[in-house]
């Protein structure tokens, strides 16, 4: 690539071939799973036998969003959108929609249809409140022809960045835009660089932190595999920024789909001279390499990072020094998140003040979040900043499903905290949500009802962080197991309230002085479900009671006399034999024998069977 | 938890350790090469007993120590064989609310050994994994690279029986 109108003559190229039709299906991880692939194939088959191939183009794109319905596959021009889509529909689809121009509304996504007129997607309730920028070109472009993305303005933003600003111009820009980071922290991303760009080296590193490793989040991913170009560019223009040649993308291992289009996307770059030598002509060079973690969670520590990349035990290091002077290998180096880097080009393209615009007053731009649990709409969510929850759950996740109600909504993963329903009217920002307990975190979105128990969710983390405390600090390896302790007696009944006042007390050492952020929020699921449900520990202490019915060694499953009928099913499916009664009488459970596995319960057509 | 069994012999053969080395000589003057060398050294064995971890060592100059101790650092790095069919059930938030911990308890006690380790014919390994980002599906569970999503207890039989 040796100059920007070299660049323009490509993307006009690519705008010009369009076919009557394409469609999009969503080859990302969670339709993947679900079965896209061979829809693909489907199509690809059945287009062939109706004679389309000039009429139809298939792309394979990264994520639309609405997981919870995959495998999803949307028809351009008009965007219809078919949800669930099993290989037997395709025939149908094809000889009716792509061959006949009749749209099978019977297996459309059913809210687009409920009108007189099919609703676009952009109206429906999942859709009509997200503003998509990290998310732009995902489900829209083919993330495996970089093509696609210069043709939907890609490596535009490169090419300014290098034949018309300083390097100073581009971090006032970012500066400017007010851009926080997305992994969690939300460190002002302008200030880093400029710390970077400060510091004199021979050599100086641009890494991206792409080891999502909050359980549960899946923003990074999603990202990385419908949009990987954006990365990358991202990536260059920090280079350029900061002054380094080299740049280094860390990403799981356990994410094969964005490890492969991260490694098409780098040698496209290179073979079209984006990466490289002598880049748009201005002799300016930068490479990128890929990294494989290989599952551990505390390697998304900055400083983990760096050492894991060095090729050793991924153990954090002490700040200061921070990486901006003395990062990997010894030199200055910046660390970003990947839906940080997708959204530099744009800001670059649109103007700092387009970015400020949207969100609040300290937290600019927007937010992705993985939205999951007992949620229906279960999916990937890009919001402005300053949205609530009770947006994102009640009218994009659709609420809760089978009448249950909404009990908390989890955010940060094992560093953040539980947000009562009291506080679902709370603006999403960085600041308010720390001020409530909890963090913005990478991006994790759990929803819980009221059949989960809170204490139950806090060992569930601690647990996580036992098993992910690299063991380099005292406080942290120590202390998270004692605390994990201290749960177990609680969800078994055996604690007291000076059990309860150990646990608050830990929690304040660990914060205080763990070496690295893993151990220093790990309390912060104690911390927060102490905070809004004490009253739940209480039960569990005191009354030996767990209220959502979850923690078995508290439990007991009871036969309602009355709604018994005595026909003897549940004796029969009791693995340990505690169920007793004659036919046609009501029957009895043995607590002292009853191994409280629910074979009853679920077997019982008459609702007799209780737990308490 | 009961201990683990173990442990198996190593039975590398001649092309698989001329791959390894191809591997190295290929990414030993790299910065940081132990990480990727290690991962495709795994992919060439299955698994990184200390037979292969000795060779690593003497190819790259990196004390043997070092190795290991990278090596058990790193969930993914595995001393012991795992089965012809790797069953990992995802432990992440997303699922475990939807329970996923059913689901593993259920395949240990079908199974008859505990996460970690493998069937004594070599046939099923069982692990819990955190997040393969298929929340949609949640509860999830994968055998090698196959997917199984919207879970409940009684699919286990149906799903192991595909792999007898």
């Amino acid at each position: 690539m040796k100059s920007l109108e070299e660049l323009r003559e490509i993307r006009e190229k690519a705008k010009k071939h369009v076919c009557r039709y394409r469609v999009h299906v969503c080859g990302g991880t969670g339709c993947t799973s679900s079965g896209s692939l061979r829809i693909i194939e489907r199509l690809e088959k059945e287009i062939k036998a109706n004679g389309l191939e000039e009429d139809v183009e298939i792309v394979k794109t990264g994520c639309f969003g609405l997981c919870a319905l995959g495998p999803i596959m949307i028809v351009h021009p008009e965007g219809s959108f078919y949800s669930m889509v099993k290989e037997e529909d395709i025939p149908e689809i094809v000889s009716e929609h792509l061959k006949n121009g009749n749209v099978v509304k019977r297996l459309l996504y059913e809210e687009t249809t409920k009108t007189e007129h099919i609703l676009p997607l952009e109206e429906t309730n999942f859709y009509k409140k997200q503003h998509r920028v990290a998310l732009r070109n995902c489900g829209e472009i083919s993330p495996e022809h970089i093509e696609e993305y210069i043709g939907v303005g890609g490596y535009e933003a490169l090419g300014k960045v290098l034949t018309e600003m300083t390097p100073q111009d581009v971090i006032q820009v970012i500066t400017d835009s007010g851009l926080r980071g997305r992994g969690g922290a939300g460190f002002p991303t302008g200030l880093k660089w400029k710390f970077a760009a400060a510091n004199e080296a021979d050599q100086k590193y641009v890494c991206c932190n792409a080891d999502e490793g909050d359980p549960g989040a899946f923003m990074d991913r999603s990202v990385l595999e419908g949009d990987p170009h954006a990365v990358l560019e991202a990536m260059t223009i920090a280079g350029y920024a900061i002054g380094a040649t080299q740049g280094y993308i860390y990403v799981r291992a356990e994410y094969p789909i964005a490890v492969q289009r991260l490694e098409i996307a780098i040698s496209q770059s290179r073979e079209m001279g984006l990466l490289g030598d002598d880049i748009f002509g201005t002799g300016f060079k930068f490479d990128i390499g890929l990294r494989l973690g290989a599952g551990a969670f505390v390697c998304g520590e900055e400083t983990a990072l760096m050492t894991s990349i060095e090729g050793n035990r991924g153990e954090p290091r002490p700040r200061p020094p921070f990486p901006a002077l003395k990062g990997l290998f010894q030199k200055p180096t910046i660390l970003n998140n990947v839906e940080t880097y997708a959204n530099i080009p744009q800001i670059i393209i649109n103007g700092p003040e387009w970015f400020s615009s949207m969100g609040t007053e300290k937290s600019k731009g927007t937010k992705v979040f993985a939205l999951g649990g007992k949620i229906h709409n279960t999916g990937l969510v890009e919001i402005p900043m300053g949205t609530t929850l009770r947006e994102i759950v009640e009218e994009i996740g659709g609420g809760v499903p089978n009448g249950k109600k909404f009990k908390a909504a989890q955010t940060g993963g094992p560093s953040g905290g539980c947000i009562p329903a009291e506080h679902l009217d709370v603006p999403i920002d960085y600041d308010n949500l720390i001020a409530i307990g909890s963090m913005m975190g990478s991006g994790g979105l759990i929803v819980m009802d009221e059949d989960t128990c809170m204490v139950d969710i806090a060992k569930f983390f601690l647990e996580f962080t036992v098993d992910e405390s690299c063991g380099k600090c005292t406080p942290c390896r120590i202390g998270t197991r004692r605390m994990l302790e201290i749960l177990e007696k609680i969800t078994k009944g055996k604690a007291t309230m000076e059990d309860l006042d150990k646990l608050e007390e830990l929690c304040y050492h660990l914060k205080s002085n763990s070496l690295c952020a893993l151990g220093q929020t790990a309390p912060n699921p104690v911390i927060s479900t102490l905070r809004y449900f004490r009253d739940e520990y209480i039960a569990h202490i005191v009354d030996k009671k767990c209220p959502a019915g979850v923690c078995k060694d508290l439990l007991q499953y009871k036969i309602d006399a009355d709604k018994c009928k005595g026909c003897t099913l549940c004796s029969r499916v009791c693995p340990a034999g505690a169920i007793v009664g004659s036919v046609k009488e009501p029957h009895m459970i043995n607590s002292e024998k009853c191994l409280k596995c629910g074979a009853c319960m679920e077997k019982c057509r008459f609702g007799a069977i209780y737990k308490e | 938890m009961p201990e683990k069994k173990q442990t198996v012999p190593f039975s590398g053969t001649k092309e698989q350790e001329e791959a390894l080395l191809q591997v190295i000589a290929g990414l030993k003057d790299e910065p940081g090469a132990l990480m990727p060398i290690l991962q495709k050294a795994q992919d060439i064995y299955g698994y990184l007993p200390m037979e292969v971890q000795k060779m690593i060592s003497d190819e790259t100059g990196i004390p043997l120590e070092k190795i290991y101790g990278v090596v058990t650092f790193y969930s993914q790095f595995s001393l012991s064989p795992k089965g012809k069919y790797r069953i990992s059930v995802c432990l992440g938030t997303a699922c475990y609310v939807k329970g996923s911990g059913d689901i593993y308890n259920a395949l240990m006690e079908k199974l008859g050994i505990v996460g970690g380790e493998c069937t004594p014919d070599g046939k099923f390994s069982l692990d819990a994994c955190r997040c393969v980002g298929a929340c949609g599906l949640a509860p999830v569970m994968m055998v090698n690279d196959e997917v199984y999503g919207r879970l409940t207890v009684d699919d286990i039989d149906d799903i192991l029986a595909k792999y007898e």
